[in-house]
């Protein structure tokens, strides 16, 4: 972990429930995530992992349970006692969405420089000199050449786009990254290359990040600790290399067993 | 203004209510339009009818002007700065049969201006009111679509993607390369579509004398910028707001300092500059200027009768 301040968590999640009608999406999750912390939600399709990332990153509200966020002024919110107003500011500065559908996080008909320098301009920087050189600087921190700043990323290859939207959501030093199936849809050397970089800019920059993969390598390769889920349910938690390594639950021994050996 | 009442037709069922719309939903424009005065560049939502032309050609324009229209009032209709175009003139003569309201091209007679995209060269005065047709008044359609979202932003005056939008022109074409539509802050406040005027209208906009009303029909929109109003175009810090300029004075009048339409004259590449405000071009040929192409016979040929009317 980082060397940040561990004493307090930035993240600190009770009950989390998210019915939809009468069925669970996910149930009673309770977790805390401290600074620096890669936390790694794993499970298969449909065991409430996207639902609960989605409810902790306010883009939909949970039935019950309260989510508490450490502001960057130390004090401890209630996301969903925020105005709408602090909600989205916060959305856009201290935090960052990474979709597994890279076009679904991007503005796919603007260039890759007013991409990366959407958010700066969303809090208030109006030199077009300075913002053309921070999105430069990123691009090149997520291995995009800078000859590219000036093109779309619909001509954008898979890998490049998924970079872009990371650069996009780290030019403002977020605090706490979400990642929906980041490697989701990419061939497996761009899925590598994409995890290499992740790993570099998570611990340069001491992010916290909350990773949901149905993926195990992945939460192998980045994550700290991992959330096990199943039916809604937080199964089995604790740190990755104790979970993989020696999983307790049957359903966790099963999902271990299964990854393909290569 | 003064009350609307109806003196060139009478009130049998065969004619229409003074200025076209019954008296109702003239109140209800009326209210839009007061809400839109106490927000500077707020775009107000109203009941936007069926007006008896096409949309794109002034439905809203011609609402407002329909719902602040005095029997007393002298109406001036430009398009694109010009008295005579077609649909100057066919808006000109809706409200002289529907009204019986007089009607101008002078500038300085009028009281009310309806205008497409052009604000008039003179300096207006407060007893004046300027109304814009608005095609789509939202600044941020064509980058963000979903209105919802849209209206979210104004309400929460999140604003970075007009920059965005800047940022793009400066990165594809080396400078701002909007010329027309440019956004503008109103106020300090809502940053709004000054409908499609070349920008180099919009220094006009800022601190304006007369009231401005923007009014679309087919977006069912009105907002307003009130008299003495603070309008910023909006730049960036290192490649700041300027207006278009043009090398040469108007062809006809000499004007320096307007904007200029570009003429066609044969198709060996002649071409003139004339000043696209006509209103403002004749008063100058009345008072004696005279341009290097005034003597010109194809000139002459092309202002042909207009030239009449102004002396």
């Amino acid at each position: 972990m980082s060397d940040q301040n561990n004493q307090e968590p930035l993240l600190q999640v009770h009950g989390v429930t998210r019915y939809y009608g009468d069925r669970i999406g996910c149930h009673d999750v309770d977790f805390q995530l401290w600074p620096g912390e890669v936390l790694a939600i794993v499970g298969e399709s449909g065991s409430g992992k996207t639902t609960l990332l989605n409810c902790l990153s306010t883009r939909l509200a949970p039935t019950a349970g309260a989510i508490e966020y450490r502001m960057r002024d130390g004090s401890m919110r209630n996301l969903y006692e925020l105005s709408e107003a602090e909600r989205r500011l916060l959305m856009r500065t201290d935090w960052g969405f990474v979709h597994q559908n890279a076009a679904d996080g991007l503005r796919m008909t603007v260039s890759a420089g007013a991409n990366v320098g959407e958010r700066l301009m969303a809090v208030g920087q109006r030199h077009y000199g300075k913002i053309r050189e921070t999105a430069t600087d990123w691009l090149d921190r997520v291995e995009i050449t800078v000859d590219r700043i000036d093109d779309d990323p619909r001509a954008f290859s898979g890998g490049m786009r998924q970079r872009l939207q990371i650069a996009r959501n780290l030019v403002t030093h977020p605090r706490l990254v979400f990642m929906d199936e980041p490697t989701g849809g990419l061939d497996v050397s761009v899925q590598a290359r994409l995890l290499d970089m992740l790993r570099r800019l998570v611990s340069e920059l001491g992010l916290s990040v909350i990773i949901v993969t149905h993926d195990l390598a992945v939460a192998r390769l980045l994550s700290h600790r991992i959330m096990v889920m199943r039916h809604g349910e937080v199964i089995e938690t604790g740190l990755t290399d104790q979970v993989l390594d020696d999983p307790r639950e049957p359903y966790t021994q099963l999902l271990v067993s299964s990854i393909l050996q290569v | 203004m003064t009350l609307p009442v109806s003196k060139s037709i009478a009130p049998d069922e065969g004619s229409y209510n003074f200025a076209y719309l019954d008296e109702q939903t003239k109140r209800m424009i009326r209210r839009a339009i007061l809400k839109g005065i106490a927000i500077p560049g707020y775009q107000v939502p109203f009941a936007s009818r069926e007006m008896p032309m096409p949309y794109g050609w002034g439905t809203g324009g011609v609402q407002v002007t329909a719902a602040i229209l005095g029997a007393d009032d002298t109406l001036k209709v430009i398009d694109q700065g010009s008295d005579d175009t077609t649909n100057a003139v066919a808006i000109r003569g809706f409200f002289e049969k529907t009204a019986g309201v007089a009607t101008t091209t002078s500038t300085e007679d009028a009281s009310i201006i309806q205008t497409r995209h052009r604000i008039p060269e003179m300096a207006l005065n407060s007893n004046q009111i300027l109304v814009f047709q608005v095609p789509i008044p939202e600044p941020l359609r064509f980058l963000e679509p979903r209105e919802t979202e849209t209206r979210k932003m104004h309400a929460l005056e999140e604003y970075g993607l007009m920059h965005v939008k800047l940022y793009e022109d400066i990165a594809k074409n080396g400078h701002i390369a909007t010329t027309y539509a440019y956004p503008v802050e109103v106020n300090g406040r809502y940053v709004m579509d000054p409908s499609p005027t070349p920008k180099f209208d919009n220094p006009k906009i800022d601190n304006m004398e007369a009231l401005q009303l923007y009014g679309a029909g087919r977006e069912k929109r009105i907002y307003a910028i009130p008299p003495y109003t603070k309008v910023k175009s909006l730049d960036f810090d290192d490649y700041p707001f300027e207006v278009q300029s043009f090398d040469k004075p108007c062809g006809l009048c000499n004007a320096e300092g307007v904007y200029l339409d570009e003429v066609i004259l044969d198709d060996k590449g002649g071409r003139m500059f004339v000043c696209s405000d006509s209103d403002h071009c004749e008063e100058r040929r009345a008072n004696g200027h005279l341009g290097p192409m005034a003597a010109d016979p194809a000139a002459t040929l092309l202002s042909g009768g207009t030239q009449e009317k102004g002396q």
